[in-house]
């Protein structure tokens, strides 16, 4: 996949534009999270505009964030970072380069503990 | 007989603050545009009744374009907004009356883009040649 | 049937280069109503104008084109030749035939047949044409000024300077407003009350200014030159002439406790007050919601104790009404709200403070009389975070926060820590930024010298968080350009709050139909060449209340303002534009659609007594339109379903006439 598709397909998942960033660093400034992280949230928008996205993709930070959507509440451009991370994340997984889940799959796991809308969900996210 | 070449008749709205500014901006500059644009000066955009573009077609003109101050930028303060409105009304009724929406256009012209107004007329003039003649509208009454 | 002169001008060979002026002149002979045609090297020049006037007189002309440059160019000139011809001016018709043909168009043959069209479009047109006398309305010759802080009372000054009355609304007890609150002013560090309290004691002392304090606007009516203003004094229970202002009651009032609203409610003041030393007017004031006499009828000790006698409970809000020739609007602004930031403890710690409030702190006549402080418990701060646009350049659809850039605060704050800096060398000064936005004379240099001389440690990056523990503020931030995050034990927060229109401002603008823009800043006539005008004829801007400013520019922007009122009262007459709309009230409705689209709120319904034809009479409610208010856009000719609104000059028959003339 190239690189220009990976980041239109990160945008479009995401729903957010990293052009309206004004590269306050408030986001890295709030994250709870910041020590353990090699690219800080503020670096993943610039890193995502700039489509420089394979370092992120093979990065440990990706799974430090604990998406405590501090950053998208105190972002003031309200450019949504945590949601940036989360669709890098869906990009690797939709990288690895089979569906995880097949219809097939779904029947033996529905029971009456597991609410629908995460078998709905799981099955998108993990379908290619 | 004697084929005439067909030359498209444009009347153009301009108002007066902007885009007849604009216009003499082009002239000052030497940009040239057809000859068939005819530019009529109104107060503000939204002077322009859509009886006047009607009225045109009915005379033979085959495009009519209004020209104002950018949206924001209204010597009257809202005058252009109203202009969007009450043509975007006009326009949506022209195919139900015969007439191809693309004779039409509202474009935005401020009195520094002498360029953008000869590259607007220019292009409009274009469209409108692809057309070809308007016969349309004209009824019984406005025979010459 | 008019009598139409054509004069077709060579401009040299601009004109004549391109088009056969001669054959212009032949072909425009033949039109309807043309009984005169003639050509000239430059009709401009005094012996082309002489040509028009001789055959205006020869010929009996009524009306007449000019095929020549544009309008914008040389209409005036012609107008006032056929005026001095004893021709009505507005009988003058120009075919453009330079800048919009000959100019742009290289070949002889089409120049000459567009030149024709447009001559004859321009003869159907003043073929219609009616002589216009432009309205002429007389001139108030007194000045609103609406706010009473440095643009207000700079704008009242100036007015009052050049020998007319001016009035100055102040909603507070005292004009003065926000820069009586600051301590020091940038970039030259004087001190705002040394600079500001001279002009209020001259606007007190000045006889061509009355004050009107602790008032508001209630209602405004009239057009420019002519408006009719109600002002609203509000009940201060003390009589103002009376009132010496000696303090002897504020001393002896006993109910103390009442934020002090001069300090941010930082201390307390009495029940009856005077807000700071240097007020104007000064006069005690009574709060009726803190005064015991006034809420339950006991105590009167401020009656008492006065010796002049000035106290008066019974006062009540008085109405004053005044006619004025223009108004200028000086609301000014307020720091916005910090309640919605949560993550700055704004609410929750007293040590997280607001800019203005910074400024009361270290203010010699503030709270703490100039020594900084904690508000919390009175220390010492040995380190102090600054925060800068909280609140500003926020996205317009964040719930909070402004879009804008509030221009003040980059200033201000290098200015507060490097006071800081210089007055209590041991303390630690963070300044977090996002941007440092200095434009400005000396404005850079200013900035430069708090980090360079004053070691003002800027930091690129943004606070995140603020927790009040124990008595530290743990302000965790970043620091972009070192990728780190920071953990900073502070003493006390400085959040450089973004500054928003006062709110009196939104309700004003609809008592003047001034627009505004979305964010209650008012809207200039032109963002460029008429920055100090409302489009509203006659309503001026001055200050903070057209856009965030700092003082240099309110002052400068106050001067002008008040030289575009002066040059509006200095003339006896207005004479208006006379190409305005006007309504057939036989043909007209009532409907309304005139009134709501109109932009000045210059069409208004009256009722009025027609005959019928069987000789009863019935009253109906038609359109009129003011013709001091209206300039003439047409908006409302359009939006008129049954045709009654016409635009003078440029009237429906007119326009198809020349649409018509071009498509023929």
């Amino acid at each position: 996949m190239n690189k220009n598709f990976i980041q239109e397909e990160i945008l479009r998942s995401s729903g957010v534009n990293p052009k309206k960033c004004m590269k306050c660093g408030k986001c890295s400034a709030t994250c709870p999270a910041y020590d353990e992280m090699e690219y800080h949230p503020h670096q993943f928008v610039s890193m995502v505009e700039s489509g420089d996205i394979e370092p992120l993709l093979s990065s440990e930070s990706l799974y430090k964030c604990l998406s405590c959507f501090a950053c998208i509440d105190r972002c003031p451009r309200g450019v949504q970072p945590a949601k940036l991370v989360e669709a890098v994340r869906l990009a690797v997984i939709r990288q690895q380069d089979k569906n995880h889940l097949t219809a097939n799959d779904i029947p033996k796991l529905l029971d009456d503990e597991t609410p629908q809308q995460l078998i709905v969900s799981a099955f998108r996210k993990y379908t290619k | 007989m004697q084929v005439k070449e067909y030359k498209p008749l444009i009347v153009a709205f301009c108002c007066n603050w902007c885009s007849y500014a604009g216009a003499d901006l082009a002239g000052n500059n030497r940009l040239s545009y057809p000859a068939d644009v005819k530019i009529i000066r109104v107060p503000c955009s939204c002077r322009v009744n859509p009886m006047f573009i009607l009225r045109a077609f009915q005379r033979g003109a085959d495009g009519v374009i209004i020209c104002g101050c950018h949206p924001g930028d209204c010597h009257y303060t809202s005058g252009n907004y109203y202009t969007r409105r009450r043509m975007a009304a006009l326009f949506s009724m022209l195919d139900f009356l015969g007439i191809e929406k693309e004779r039409t256009r509202v474009e935005w012209v401020s009195a520094a883009e002498g360029a953008k107004f000869a590259a607007t007329m220019n292009e409009f003039a274009e469209t409108v040649a692809s057309l070809g003649e308007n016969k349309r509208l004209e009824d019984l009454r406005c025979k010459r | 049937m008019q009598r139409v002169g054509v004069f077709v001008c060579w401009c040299g060979s601009n004109i004549a280069g391109t088009v056969d002026v001669a054959a212009v002149a032949e072909a425009l002979k033949n039109e309807p109503g043309v009984v005169f045609s003639t050509d000239y090297q430059y009709m401009c020049s005094q012996a082309g104008q002489d040509i028009i006037k001789n055959a205006i007189a020869e010929h009996n002309l009524t009306g007449i084109v000019v095929c020549s440059c544009s309008p914008r160019m040389h209409e005036a000139t012609f107008r006032k030749t056929a005026a001095a011809a004893g021709l009505n001016p507005y009988m003058v018709e120009i075919a453009n035939i330079r800048e919009q043909c000959s100019w742009v168009h290289k070949d002889m043959l089409t120049g000459t047949e567009k030149a024709i069209i447009l001559g004859k479009a321009a003869v159907a047109k003043v073929n219609l044409n009616t002589p216009l006398t432009p309205g002429e309305s007389p001139v108030t010759k007194r000045a609103l000024v609406i706010g009473g802080g440095i643009a207000g009372i700079q704008t009242a000054l100036d007015i009052a300077d050049a020998g007319f009355p001016v009035d100055i609304v102040e909603k507070q007890p005292t004009i003065g407003g926000k820069m009586a609150q600051l301590d020091k002013t940038f970039p030259t560090l004087d001190c705002a009350a040394c600079i500001l309290t001279p002009k209020m004691v001259d606007v007190a002392q000045n006889e061509k200014i009355r004050i009107f304090s602790y008032s508001e606007v209630e209602e405004v009516g009239g057009f420019v030159g002519n408006f009719d203003v109600k002002i609203k004094k509000k009940a201060r229970f003390v009589k103002e002439d009376i009132c010496t202002g000696c303090g002897a009651c504020v001393e002896k009032c006993p109910m103390k406790k009442n934020p002090n609203e001069f300090n941010l409610g930082m201390d307390n003041r009495p029940a009856i007050y005077i807000p700071f030393a240097q007020a104007v007017p000064k006069v005690a004031t009574i709060d009726p919601n803190a005064c015991n006499m006034l809420k339950n009828g006991k105590c009167g000790l401020c009656a008492r104790i006065c010796a002049a006698g000035a106290i008066d409970y019974t006062q009540k809000d008085e109405i004053i009404e005044e006619k004025y020739g223009a108004i200028v609007v000086a609301t000014g602004f307020n720091p916005i709200s910090m309640e919605k930031f949560d993550e700055f403890a704004y609410n929750q710690s007293k040590d997280v403070i607001t800019s203005l409030e910074f400024e009361r702190l270290t203010n010699a006549a503030g709270p703490s009389a100039g020594k900084l402080i904690r508000p919390s418990d009175g220390k010492h701060p040995h380190t102090i975070v600054f925060v800068q646009c909280v609140g500003s350049r926020c996205d317009a659809c964040a719930e909070k926060g402004k879009e804008y850039c509030s221009k003040i605060c980059c200033m201000y704050t290098a200015k507060h820590a490097m006071l800081t800096r210089d007055k209590y060398p041991d303390t630690e000064v963070y300044v977090f930024y996002i941007d440092v936005r200095t434009p400005g004379k000396n404005f850079d240099e200013f900035y430069r010298r708090a980090v360079e001389e004053f070691g003002v440690k800027y930091i690129k990056g943004m606070v995140g968080k603020v927790t009040p523990e124990g008595d530290k503020l743990k302000v965790q931030a970043s620091d972009l350009l070192s990728n780190k995050q920071l953990h900073i034990d502070a003493d006390l927060v400085v959040l450089a709050a973004a500054i928003e229109p006062d709110k009196s401002a939104r309700p004003l603008a609809t008592m003047l139909t001034a627009s505004m823009d979305t964010n209650d800043f008012f809207t200039e006539a032109h963002p460029k060449l008429r920055p100090v005008e409302s489009p509203t004829a006659g309503v001026f801007l001055s200050g903070a209340c057209q856009g965030p400013k700092d003082i240099p520019e309110t002052v400068s922007q106050a001067g002008a303002a008040a030289s575009k009122v002066i040059g509006l009262l200095a003339k006896d007459k207005l004479t208006g534009n006379p190409c305005i709309a006007s309504s057939n009230e036989l043909m007209c409705n009532g409907c309304s659609s005139c009134e709501r689209v109109c932009p000045y709120g210059a069409i208004t319904y009256v009722d009025k007594e027609f005959r019928m034809p069987d000789r009863t009479t019935k009253i109906r409610r038609v359109a009129s339109v003011n013709p001091a208010v209206c300039q003439g856009c047409g908006a409302c000719t359009v939006a008129c379903p049954s045709g009654a609104m016409d635009l003078k000059g440029f009237a429906n028959s007119q326009i198809i006439a020349e649409v018509d003339a071009i498509c023929k």
